[in-house]
């Protein structure tokens, strides 16, 4: 049996897909079965981040619409082979898919796998609904910016409109400099706003670009920062307890060059 | 240079501060999801109410709802610009 994920935010662009994309692979790394399954229809992302763009035969629309059984829709990962992808179609649209579709699929894929991970479109509209429809647990996204954590708190208060309780908080792209110097809200100050629990804060790291560019996530990479972020949640997703990495920090001096811009 | 030294001595609010206080306010007016129309009647039929027992300045009157603890404040600053001494007598 599979514990169900939607990876959503309300806002666009904060990291969504980049979250899934890192979390399956993570996962899959520890040995588990994972599926994604990308319900940005039109809009479709994820093969990219994957790498598995040119492996596409048919989408989620072709299972939903009955066209196909979802077992051939699935594009295996080249490296992590119980890594799967379900992608969704480039040509169709949000209301292609409805709620009842989904969580019907996701209960014919439960006894396969151990995860299944929904990376859900921006907005709050019928992708959305769709997207969260099946979910057990929501990991809502944000960027330490205030139109993010504004939207965020917008999404978990839909969430419970749907009565999903189970929320967890991603802080992607924090800059520890400006934290540092109080110009970025911190973990902390979004955990005090939002009062939800927070599983991981990820770093804004060039990795993250690297990574994409190749379709290749950055959790494979040891020496990123997101990488390692991405690490620690897949960590305590498996129930294991790890702090939250510490962010190096800037001295006294570097900080006073910077602010006299020596 | 005066802006740098008062970011450094930690003088200055930082921005990170300022957005968190914002972020605050806006919140509690978007999870009360009370519209501009509902604050605008509630606006209106205070005033009438107050008006029976103390003339008040319309224009700078300024309500709201504000952060209280674990509670949402609803917080109303009215000028008064003159009592009425009938004791609200002559209401309606
Ligand atoms: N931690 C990070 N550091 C640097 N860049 C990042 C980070 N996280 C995401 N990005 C970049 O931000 C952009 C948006 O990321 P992504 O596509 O994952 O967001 P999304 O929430 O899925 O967007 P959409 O709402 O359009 O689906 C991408 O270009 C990605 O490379
Ligand atoms: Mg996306």
């Amino acid at each position: 049996m599979s514990e169900i994920y939607v990876i959503t935010s309300g806002k666009g662009g904060v990291g969504k897909t980049t979250t899934t994309a890192n979390l399956g692979v993570g996962l899959a790394m520890r040995g588990k079965r994972v599926a994604l399954v990308d319900t940005d229809t039109g809009l479709r992302n994820l093969d990219l981040l994957l790498g598995l763009e040119n492996r596409i035969m048919y989408d989620l629309i072709d299972v939903t619409e009955g066209r196909v059984e979802y077992k051939k829709a699935l594009v295996r990962h080249k490296k992590y082979d119980s890594l799967f992808l379900l992608p969704t179609s480039q040509v169709k649209d949000k209301t292609a898919v409805n709620p009842e579709q989904l969580v019907k699929l996701c209960n014919d894929m439960k006894k396969e796998f151990d995860y299944i991970l929904i990376d859900c479109p921006a907005g709050i509209e019928q992708g959305f609904k769709t997207a969260i429809a099946a979910a057990d647990v929501a990991i809502v996204v944000t960027m330490p910016e205030i139109s993010a954590v504004r939207d965020a708190d917008k999404i978990i208060g839909e969430l419970g409109r749907a009565d999903k309780e189970n929320i967890k908080l991603v802080v992607n792209r924090i800059r520890p400099l400006m934290v540092e110097s109080g110009d970025m809200l911190d973990m902390d100050d979004i955990n005090d706003i939002l009062s939800i629990e927070c599983i991981g804060q990820v770093p804004d790291d060039e990795m993250v670009v690297t990574s994409t560019n190749r379709g290749e996530p950055c959790i494979t990479m040891p020496n990123s920062q997101a990488g390692q972020a991405y690490r620690n949640i897949v960590s305590r997703l498996c129930g294991e307890p790890v702090p939250f990495m510490e962010f190096p920090k800037e001295g006294f001096f570097t900080r006073l060059k910077r602010v006299f811009n020596l | 240079m005066l802006e740098a030294l008062m970011k450094i001595f930690g003088k200055k609010e930082s921005s990170g501060k300022i957005a968190k206080d914002r972020l605050k306010v806006v919140l509690i007016h978007d999870r009360a999801n009370i519209s501009p129309e509902v604050m605008n009647n509630l606006k209106n039929d205070i005033i009438r109410v107050i008006s029976n027992y103390m003339e008040i300045n319309q224009h700078d009157m300024e309500i709201s709802l504000a952060d209280d603890d674990d509670s949402v404040a609803l917080v109303a600053n009215i000028p008064v610009s003159r009592m009425k001494h009938d004791k609200g007598k002559n209401k309606g």
